[in-house]
């Protein structure tokens, strides 16, 4: 099926075309990585809404992206539990080690980075995604050893 | 106590139909399928059960309200956005118990004749929405779900709506705004969701701990569950305590429980033995406590004349080696990235506070800060849609009725009196 019919799929879900706005926009995401403009046009297209409609929705939400990504996500939590916990060591050591800052991707393409506001994993802590995979109770020397199963 | 809310789930199978059913699951639906509506509503009033989101409205009366109303269809929602720091007392239902829950939005759609319901699941939960779509499929294989559930006429149909990372969508009018595809914002009360919700339509927003409690109810009935807590907030209470405690985790004890008993008796006292100085009782946006008020029960009526609240339950525990200024800080950067915008106090507001926070943190206070942090975080309350603005003016005042020495070290030395060594940086 291709995205455009996945997409019109969902609107089964919902009274009206626009309920499925929130799950086309993953849709499209999943497909490239990101949501370029003309995957917006794509959603907008499918869902027949205005494209102001659909671009003003997906800037609203924090996990949808508009640029290009690394090969693999990681999503990290500095808030405070996770703070407490030594996240911002963390975050110092990812830039020392892959060169990695907070909104940005490695030169190689394989990592980009975002803090993420709490991952809900504050017992946990500190905890991140990588794609959508959950690894928690970080510390400098398990980070490597996690990070290192995604080429 | 019996576990009832986490029963079950040290089992590596909880998830699975099979093991829920095994261990006595949907019976309580069967047995509601044999009830009126009307008496279903009529027991979950009496059972005295508040909402578990943070709001603690009674929800046999909001359910009321939503049965009242003549208009169909219905929506029911489960709120699952949990994205309080310090929260995640829902966690564990949604990965390890899903067809509690499922179980509990099909009685609950039975009591309110809904036949359209979703799960608003937050967006950094991607793993609970493996599990719950896979329980949902399950749910729907053994006609728990469908058009005619259990043959007994009833039809409710349920599906998994995944949000995108923004706290506002807990709060239940932001969050219908997001189900219907827009930029989650709150709207003004009144109308009320339970008459006009989603898309115009009726439409209940219940927390996952809350439908969760529902099978209880039904089960051992009303008279039993009131016994379990105290009068004034019955039932069971899921705890999330976290930060500088020995055992970080989700506890499940009556509602009531001290706030003492949670850090020490259950969650192993505070870390290495160190000294406790701070408690946030009840998630980011609750007033923080000193120790001396930690003897506390915990729940709706007591925090609150002890100048917090119970929120969501999620307990935060500070040791002196953790600077107070510091996390007012960051929870106020938290309140800054969330705030949708709507209401101009508290989006400019929040981030005025946190620039005053981070200065001061970052050893350059001035003189007259903590007045102005009060003034401002004054100028939020009350003056906004939604109570995302209340709570980041409530988490500064908090901060500094109890800890105003703490934020006057910080200005008067320009340096951390927990880590005087050294300037931290904001």
């Amino acid at each position: 099926m291709d995205i455009f019919e996945e997409i019109r799929a969902l609107t089964e879900k919902y009274p009206d075309r626009r309920g499925a706005l929130l799950p086309a926009l993953y849709v499209a995401q999943e497909d490239a990585g990101w949501l370029s403009q003309e995957a917006l046009d794509r959603v907008s297209n499918a869902l027949n809404l205005p494209q102001a409609t659909v671009k003003g929705v997906a800037t609203f939400y924090s996990m949808y992206k508009h640029r290009p990504m690394g090969r693999h996500l990681i999503q990290l939590c500095t808030n405070v539990a996770c703070m407490i916990m030594g996240a911002e060591s963390l975050v110092d050591f990812l830039k020392g080690k892959y060169g990695l800052e907070p909104g940005g991707t490695t030169v190689d393409g394989r990592f980009s980075l975002v803090i993420m506001e709490c991952i809900g994993a504050c017992d946990r802590a500190p905890a991140m995604l990588v794609d959508t995979d959950f690894h928690s109770d970080l510390t400098e020397d398990n980070i490597v050893e996690m990070l290192e199963e995604y080429k | 106590m019996e576990k009832f809310l986490l029963k079950n789930i040290e089992n590596p199978s909880s998830a699975s139909l099979e093991e829920y059913v095994g261990a006595g699951g949907y019976g309580s639906l069967n047995k509601a399928l044999q009830m009126e509506p009307s008496d279903i509503i009529a027991e979950v009033k009496a059972a005295g059960l508040r909402g578990r989101g943070g709001a603690g409205f009674p929800t046999g009366m909001k359910w009321d309200f939503a049965s009242r109303d003549t208009k169909f269809p219905k929506y029911l929602i489960c709120n699952a956005d949990e994205g309080e720091p310090g929260t995640f007392k829902d966690r564990p239902i949604l990965e390890k118990n899903p067809h509690l829950l499922i179980e509990g939005m099909v009685i609950s759609a039975h009591a309110l004749k809904s036949e359209r319901g979703y799960i608003y699941l937050r967006g950094e939960y991607p793993h609970a929405r493996i599990v719950l779509e896979k329980a949902i499929e399950e749910a729907y294989a053994k006609g728990y779900l469908g058009d005619n559930i259990a043959g007994k006429g009833v039809g409710f149909h349920l599906s998994v709506h995944q949000g995108a990372g923004a706290y506002i969508c807990g709060e239940e009018t932001a969050l219908i705004d997001s189900i219907e595809g827009r930029r989650g914002q709150p709207r003004i009360k009144p109308p009320f969701p339970v008459n006009v919700g989603a898309w115009g339509m009726p439409t209940i927003v219940n927390n996952v701990e809350t439908l969760a409690n529902i099978p209880l109810i039904v089960s051992i009935g009303a008279e039993k569950y009131a016994e379990i807590g105290n009068p004034e907030c019955p039932g069971p209470k899921l705890f999330s305590v976290s930060c500088c405690v020995e055992r970080p985790g989700v506890y499940e004890l009556p509602m009531g429980t001290t706030l003492k008993e949670i850090i020490y008796d259950h969650a192993g006292g505070v870390r290495g033995g160190r000294e406790l100085k701070a408690v946030i009782p009840g998630g980011i946006s609750t007033p923080v406590l000193t120790p001396d008020g930690i003897d506390c029960p915990m729940d709706f009526v007591n925090l609150p004349k002890r100048g917090s609240m119970l929120g969501s339950g999620a307990v935060m525990v500070f040791d002196d080696t953790v600077c107070l200024v510091k996390v007012c800080w960051r929870a106020m950067k938290f309140f800054e990235h969330e705030s949708c915008g709507k209401c101009t106090p508290c989006r400019e507001g929040t981030g005025w506070l946190r620039n005053i926070l981070e200065r001061i943190e970052g050893g350059f206070g001035r003189e007259g800060d903590i007045e102005l942090l009060q003034d401002i975080a004054l100028s939020i309350t009350g003056k906004t849609f939604c109570p995302l603005g209340d709570g980041a003016a409530g988490v500064v005042l908090g901060f500094i009725k109890n800890f105003s020495d703490e934020f006057m070290y910080h200005i008067t030395n320009k340096k951390c009196m927990v880590n005087k060594d050294s300037q931290s940086a904001g």
